[in-house]
């Protein structure tokens, strides 16, 4: 074909694909039956058939709302809850006469309120908006017809058009593939949007249309694809095409899914069957589950008891009203005359009082709304969008070297953030950095390597002894991830015996060498040359894979070209010093699966040697080696039981000769395995490399280590001070899980490990009967008798911290029913949990066990696609924006880009949301409680009329100007402690955990200290300033004065409440609170200024009546210190004597640290106390005379 | 809030991020880099006062408080003392009888309602001396009665039929009242004639209403019409040949009170009276505050720079300044007592139950 064409190896060839058959199977024939019903046209835009059909366009809209749609669908999210819906009631109810004020007045606060809450609905999705138009607007060439490509919107693209994307591209829509760049049209796709894997996905067309590379080619191209209809599964498709006058079966191998990426190809064609939101990720992508905080809930619950005081309060005077009025006519005798009782309309007329009654009874449920703080929820999502804006902001919660900083993408958990009880966290990316680093080897029975993996340097603190490699650490923590020229990414391994050639004079150079090309051979990775500098970097299926390639090259045996039927190599040939090129032969690939645990290759070297190269588990290598293999073994053998120790993971390596007639054997065995078409076909391949693989000739072992992120062992001692439960849910296998915890200190010596496992030799033994109902019962069995026991143990001693490992097959049996709660009780009093060998939907199982379980806020953090089910079901699901794509990301609220910036995220964070917000609701039901006080008081002395002593805008504004402000200031900015604080005293986290500040003592507190002010307020301004004239001019006080003046005191009370709550005082609370007050005043002149007509009451009222009496101002001075003397008092005496935690913190920052170091020590050992996973404890542990803890008496060190 | 690479940077980060971190502002972007910017806003670090309730506080600001408001309470108690004060309550004097017989006698038209009472002036009473009349148990404050009014008919004649809120008092006889409503109906009409022993007491009415009302309200091209035409009368008439707003008493009236018990301004006299003299005062009786129990009262006072006799001022802030300085030397003793109880952790919810371990 074409002469630019690079020609690049088959890989179909290399790997023994299962996808190259296409077979007509069961599927293939509900083809146009229902379900299947949809038919594509390629290529044939503007035929009549394809003209007709009316499949979705390709514009993907992830919008909520449409310009149309977004009032009332807006409109109706907010009246969903009870309290705007209760204001919108009042709201309609206040245009009849019923309103004990103006409908204007009593709406606009909805307005303001609702206004803003869409505003923020609308910026949000007009984000959203944008995103979807950059989406849409994106270019991708387009069949024109004639074959001649023209550049298109993602947006104008149609079912059946035939598209060409060139490399590093998205997919705009579900493709099915043509041909690619390569002869044997298959193509490479990064489904990391979809999956999260980074592994790249091979993707291969039909041979029949595999021939067409050239635009000109498709002027004449035809094909009917019938194939399933739009669906969520995007690992499956059924389809067939009908092309050139056949019928060809298509599989999910040819499909190419929108939002992957064509990687390692040049082009490919490919015809559009599913556009827009048919396709598989859009279909797929389901609406995050809404998460509500404890907290909301919480208030919730507060509104609705305030409700019930609101309905209360207004029946009690409701039926007061419905007495008085009744009384006022008696038979033709008047009572209160003036209001006119026997010529009343029906709500106030005394003949019919019952309906009056009931008619005041929603008058004064619209007068009462002042004990619901509108404003509430909204303020809630201000404060919490600025919440996330620091979040987001936070400089040291930026990871630089991936250049990603936390990003909070809900906003409405923040609180959440510092109640957490249990963190269940991923493993693999989340705890480690799923960067693998080939650090050690055992060749020929001797250990290289010299490298310090994290676990044996948590092993070294372990044991006590003085750690020697401490200053290399220090420098090598420094160095590692940013010096390049220092250190290969993948590749830590430190050993002069070998690096640079060394290897040659080491005893057994020979093993050495077959050692190490065996790592440059036997793997399925590709290489790439970059041609300027001459590098070679590698594309790997795993980090393993890649660390071994690299360790090769880094040790001189240079990986450099694969072709399909060639691997070569560069390799410094010991004798001349120089470096030559080998090539071996590639005759067969013996895949890796879980199954097998190894894999093989079988080359012919230069000298025409046949080889088989297999590399694989110890577990399954040993019994492989032959007899004269095993020269190394038991030397090997204690070395990998040391590298397992050392949390590293190992593979063992081993090769065979093969003679020619074997070989032949073989290769017809396997070429007809893999050829067969019967359902066996994977027994029948299994079987031919089963014979082959073995009688191996032991060669050593590699280890790599899987990086623990760094700052994970200081971070989780500093949650486990927190008082934070961490459970590690993993997919690996137990004794690497168990590494881990010992290298992050969630396991340490003198710990009493509970092992729940499957692996007992009764099961064994049931297992090999088969008998599926025979297995599990008696899996059950041990799993629960495993449980009881564990707890007997646990009970029996109450000092010893337990640690409990379970494997995800006992797990699957602890999971059931009548068994999970014991469990859970096991697993609570257990210091740490690790459940090994867990499946995605295990996961997200034992998450609901410990949120539901436990009633506690459960966080999830992980990275993976495997982890998205328990990120979603745990009340908060922290997300790493590591390596793995984005998938966890995606389903998560909040996403940092390390582990170790949970530390910050829940002590600091966490800890302030929490606190920000449950005072800042307190405060809100403190400001209308004191404020509704004022106004049923007044009612009582209006015979329950209805009649407000304020004027209406006094009333409508309260909540929305004059003490909205600082409540909002004080949620967005107030510290109880600095972050430094934060992060020294831990277990300042408690109080959030233990919810100590949004309790119902707390809450019915700040609501009693808001009825005491009140009431203090209300009697206090009417004593002083009725009947008697107020002035010197002899004047009274009518109802406008009153009314402004306690209206006065209400607005100076509860902001200056605010002063005295606030333990942070920035330039913003000053002019949020002062200013609440000074706008008042202002708006009062303001008011007072407009024309009769529109101030009423309130006319001149300021100017002419109020400040020119000394008595408002003795007044105000007077109510407000009254008012706020019982908190002042309260507060003095718990601060000095029953100090909170975070109070006792201030003592000390206010007292200074070196003030009285006995007392920050006293402190600070609270926190320790308790903990008992973390270095620190262990440390504790083994000093345990310095701090007197009998927890540790019966673990001497 | 300039920042500087002094502040506290991320201990980790690499060189490549140092030449942005000195000039953490300026626009150009360091290639595609998401790095937060730094300042002290965003990384909530705002200087900011600490406030903590030491014990120094806490008796500053008690003492602070004994010490601004015990003056105040003896000025004002002392404001208050020199204020003149005599009530009067009249309406159980003026009409004997049971209650039925009180609300039939008032409701004469016939019967003779002028009733003498004299009062003893205890202490010499300066001019001005305020006339009030008090009323108890009344409702003005009652919704029904406070709507009851058209502010557009009070201030502009063009809009005298603008009545839809003065239900049930907006027409009589098929014509439109002014003014309208329920308040200005129930205009309050006992008169009071005061009299010393050797000269008559002139009550001046001018200007007992507030300015604004005058002004603004109350329009000067408005006159009573049509009013207490009705068959019910109930209160107190009006000239029809004078404006509203000269009207000094309905304006008086129109300013509703806040509580059940108020007084409002009758007239000032604006002579001295001397201790010891008599006031003859002559009332008409005719206001019906007998219907409903309520009480009048004829109050003559004086006024202070606080305005009328109020003790309650004075004491309550004296009451609440020897509290707080009860509360500061308790808290002064208790502080010197136990000078440094700290704390005690333990004391700790969640430390008296240590959760599992």
């Amino acid at each position: 074909m074409g002469t630019g064409r690079k020609r690049r190896l088959h890989f179909s060839k290399i790997y023994s694909f299962k996808c190259g058959r296409n077979r007509f199977d069961d599927d293939h024939s509900q083809i146009g039956g229902p379900g299947f019903s949809r038919v594509v046209y390629c290529n044939e835009t503007g035929v009549a058939e394809a003209a007709s059909q009316s499949y979705a366009d390709n514009y993907v809209r992830s919008t909520k709302y449409t310009p149309m749609t977004f009032l009332p669908k807006s409109l109706f999210e907010q009246f969903r809850r009870v309290a705007n819906f209760y204001f919108l009631v009042t709201g309609i109810l206040s245009f009849t006469k019923l309103a004990p004020y103006s409908a204007v007045s009593a709406i606009l606060p909805l307005i303001v309120v609702i206004g803003a809450t869409m505003v923020k609905e609308g910026i949000e999705d007009w984000q959203r908006q944008k995103q979807d138009y950059e989406v849409n607007n994106r270019k991708v060439k387009v069949h024109r017809g004639g074959g001649v490509f023209e550049s298109r919107e993602w947006k104008n693209l149609r079912v059946g058009d035939v598209v060409k994307v060139v490399k590093d591209e998205f997919f705009p829509a579900d493709l099915l593939i043509l041909s690619s760049s390569y002869e044997d049209a298959v193509c490479y796709v990064e489904t990391m949007n979809l999956d999260g894997e980074t592994n790249l996905k091979l993707k291969q067309s039909l041979e029949a249309t595999s021939t067409i590379h050239d635009d000109s080619d498709f002027n004449h191209f035809k094909a009917t694809v019938k194939c399933e209809d739009p669906n969520a599964s995007l690992y499956t498709f059924v389809g067939t095409m009908e092309y050139q006058e056949q019928q060809y079966a298509l599989s999910p191998q040819q499909l190419l899914l929108r939002d992957s990426k064509l990687r390692n190809t040049d082009y490919i064609y490919g015809a559009v069957i599913f556009t827009g939101h048919d396709t598989k990720v859009i279909q797929n992508s389901t609406e995050a589950p809404s998460k509500r905080s404890g907290i909301e809930r919480r208030t919730d619950r507060i509104i609705y008891f305030l409700f019930f005081i609101l309905f209360l309060m207004a029946f009690l005077g409701s039926v007061y009203f419905g007495v008085v009025t009744k009384r006022d006519l008696d038979g033709d005798r008047q009572r209160r005359w003036y209001l006119g009782p026997d010529r009343s309309d029906i709500f106030f007329d005394p003949k019919r009082a019952p309906a009056a009654a009931v008619y005041h009874f929603l008058t004064a449920l619209l007068l009462y709304g002042y004990l619901i703080p509108i404003s509430l929820y909204v303020s809630i999502e201000i404060v919490k969008v600025l919440q996330t804006i620091f979040i987001n902001n936070d400089i040291h919660m930026y990871y630089e070297e991936a250049d990603k900083p936390a990003h909070a993408r809900t906003s409405n958990l923040t609180e959440e953030l510092g109640q957490i009880d249990t963190i269940l966290s991923d493993k693999t990316g989340t705890l480690t950095c799923n960067s693998m680093e080939f650090i050690k080897c055992s060749v020929a029975g001797t250990a290289y390597g010299r490298g310090v993996t994290e676990v044996e340097r948590a092993m070294a603190k372990r044991t006590g002894s003085p750690l020697i490699v401490n200053g290399r650490d220090q420098l090598l923590d420094d160095h590692n991830d940013e010096d390049s020229t220092l250190s290969v990414k993948g590749y830590n391994f430190e050993d002069e015996r070998v690096t640079n050639g060394y290897w040659f004079h080491e005893p057994h150079s020979d093993v050495i060498q077959k050692f190490f090309r065996l790592l440059a051979i036997c793997h399925t990775a590709i290489p790439d040359l970059d041609e300027e500098t001459g590098k070679v970097t590698y594309e790997a299926e795993s980090p393993d894979e890649a660390a071994f390639v690299i360790a090769a090259r880094e040790l001189g045996f240079e990986f450099y070209k694969r072709t399909q039927t060639t691997v070569s190599f560069m390799e410094l040939d010991p004798v001349s010093k120089k470096r030559v090129e080998r090539t071996y032969e590639l005759l067969n690939v013996l895949e890796f699966n879980s199954a097998r645990k190894r894999m093989s290759v079988i080359v012919r070297d230069e000298d025409g040697k046949l080889l088989l190269l297999c590399k694989g588990a110890d577990s399954v290598m040993f019994d492989r080696l032959a007899k004269n293999g095993r020269e190394f073994e038991e030397s090997t053998k204690e070395h990998v039981n040391e590298y397992a120790d050392a949390g590293l993971r190992t593979l063992i390596l081993a090769y065979r000769e093969l003679n020619e007639e074997e070989y032949k054997e073989f290769n017809e065995k396997f070429t007809e395995a893999k050829n067969s078409v019967s359902a066996d076909r994977d027994e029948l391949i299994d079987q031919a490399t089963e014979e082959i693989e073995k009688d191996l000739i032991l060669l050593g072992a590699t280890a790599v280590e899987d990086k623990l992120q760094k700052g994970v062992p200081e971070c989780i001692d500093k949650l486990a001070q927190a008082g934070i439960k961490i459970w590690v849910l993993t997919g690996d296998k137990m004794e690497t899980a168990i590494n881990i915890g010992f290298a992050c200190s969630l396991l340490r010596q003198g710990m009493k490990q509970i092992i729940i496992t499957l692996e007992s030799p009764e099961i064994i033994a049931a297992e090999k009967d088969g008998d599926k109902n025979v297995i599990s019962k008696v899996s059950k069995e041990s799993v629960k008798k495993q449980i009881l026991a564990g707890k007997a143990q646990l009970t029996a001693s109450t000092s010893d911290p337990f640690a409990l490992i379970i494997d995800g097959k006992s797990l699957a049996y602890a999971l059931h029913d009548d068994i999970k709660s014991t469990f859970l009780e096991l697993a609570v009093g257990c210091a740490s949990v690790i459940c090994c060998r867990s499946s995605p939907k295990q996961k997200a199982l034992v998450t609901r066990l410990v949120k539901e379980g436990t009633g506690k806020t459960t966080l999830a953090i992980g990275d993976g696609a495997n982890d998205v089910g328990m990120l979603q079901e745990a009340d908060i699901g922290v997300g790493i924006s590591g390596v793995e794509g984005m998938q966890a990301v995606m389903s998560s609220d909040i996403a940092i880009a390390q582990f170790r910036f949970l530390e910050r995220l829940l002590l600091v964070h966490g800890h302030w949301c929490y606190r920000r917000i449950s005072s800042m609701i307190c405060y809100f039901f403190y400001k209308n409680i004191v404020f509704g006080t004022t106004v049923f008081l007044y009612e009582a002395y209006a015979s329950f009329s209805g009649q407000p002593a304020y004027n209406d805008w006094y009333l409508s504004l309260y909540n929305v100007f004059f003490t909205s402000l600082p409540a909002i200031a004080l949620g967005v900015f107030d510290q109880d402690v600095s972050a430094r604080f934060c992060l020294k005293f831990p277990l300042l986290y408690q109080e959030g955990v233990q919810n100590t500040l949004f309790r119902w003592r707390r809450i019915f507190g700040w609501m009693l200290n808001g009825l005491v002010s009140g009431v203090i307020i209300f009697f206090l301004c009417t004593r002083a300033l009725d009947p008697e004239s107020y002035r010197k001019n002899g004047k009274t006080a009518g109802m406008e004065v009153v009314g402004a003046t306690i209206y006065t005191c209400v607005v100076w009370v509860a902001n200056c409440q605010m002063a005295l709550a606030v333990s942070y005082f920035t330039l913003i609370q000053h002019v949020f609170i002062w200013g609440g007050i000074i706008l008042w005043y202002l708006f009062l002149l303001a008011y007072g200024a407009m024309p009769t007509s529109i101030s009423t009451t309130a006319y001149n009222v300021f100017v002419e009546t109020l400040a020119p009496a000394p008595s408002y101002w003795v007044v105000t001075l007077f109510v407000v210190i009254a008012a706020l003397v019982p908190y002042f008092c309260y507060k003095a005496v718990q601060m000095r004597f029953f100090p909170a935690y975070h109070g006792m913190i201030q003592w000390i920052r206010y007292e200074g640290n070196t003030d009285d170091p006995e007392y920050v020590n006293m402190v600070r050992q609270r926190s320790i106390r308790t903990t008992t996973v973390g270095y620190t404890a262990r440390s504790i542990a083994r000093d345990n005379n310095l701090y007197h803890l009998n927890l540790e008496l019966q673990a001497p060190k | 809030m300039n920042s500087n690479p002094s502040t506290p940077m991320n201990a980790h980060a690499p060189s490549s991020s140092s030449g942005g971190a000195g000039s953490p502002d300026s626009n150009t972007p360091r290639r595609n880099s998401k790095r937060p910017k730094y300042s002290r806003f965003t990384q909530q670090e705002l200087p900011a006062c600490k406030p903590i309730l030491t014990p120094k506080w806490v008796i500053s600001a008690f003492m602070l408080v004994t010490i601004v408001f015990i003056p105040i309470g003896l000025t004002t108690l002392f404001a208050s003392r020199d204020v003149v004060e005599i009530i009067d309550r009249y309406d159980n004097a003026c009409v004997p009888g049971s209650k039925s017989q009180k609300v039939q006698h008032i409701q004469s038209a016939t019967s003779n309602k002028t009733c003498i009472r004299s009062l003893t002036v205890r202490k010499r009473m300066k001019q001005p001396i305020y006339v009030y009349y008090q009323l108890d148990n009344f409702y003005q404050n009652h919704r029904r009665y406070v709507k009851s009014r058209s502010d557009q008919q009070l201030r502009n004649r063009g809009d005298e039929n603008d009545t839809s809120t003065c239900k049930p008092e907006n027409e009589a006889n098929g014509m439109t009242i002014v003014p309208c409503g329920l308040v200005a109906w129930s205009l309050f009409n006992d008169t009071y004639s005061l009299s010393t022993s050797n000269s008559q007491l002139t009550i001046n009415k001018r200007h007992i209403s507030w300015k604004s009302d005058r002004d603004e309200k109350f329009g000067s091209e408005v006159y009573p019409k049509n009013f207490q035409n009705g068959g019910l009368i109930g209160g107190g008439r009006l000239n029809e040949s004078i404006p509203l707003n000269e009207q000094e008493d309905l304006i008086v009236w129109m300013r509703t009170a806040a509580l059940p018990t108020f007084r409002k301004l009758y007239g000032k006299i604006e002579v001295d009276i001397e201790a010891g003299e008599t006031i003859n005062v002559v009332v008409e009786n005719r206001y019906n505050t007998y219907s409903f129990s309520g009480k009048k009262k004829l109050v003559l006072s004086t006024t202070s720079w606080l305005g009328g006799k109020n003790n309650f001022i004075g004491i309550a802030y004296l009451a609440v300044g020897g509290l707080c300085f009860l509360l500061a030397t308790t808290f002064t003793i208790i502080y010197l007592v136990k000078p440094r109880h700290l704390g005690d952790p333990t004391y700790l919810s969640w430390n008296r139950n240590p959760g599992g371990h």
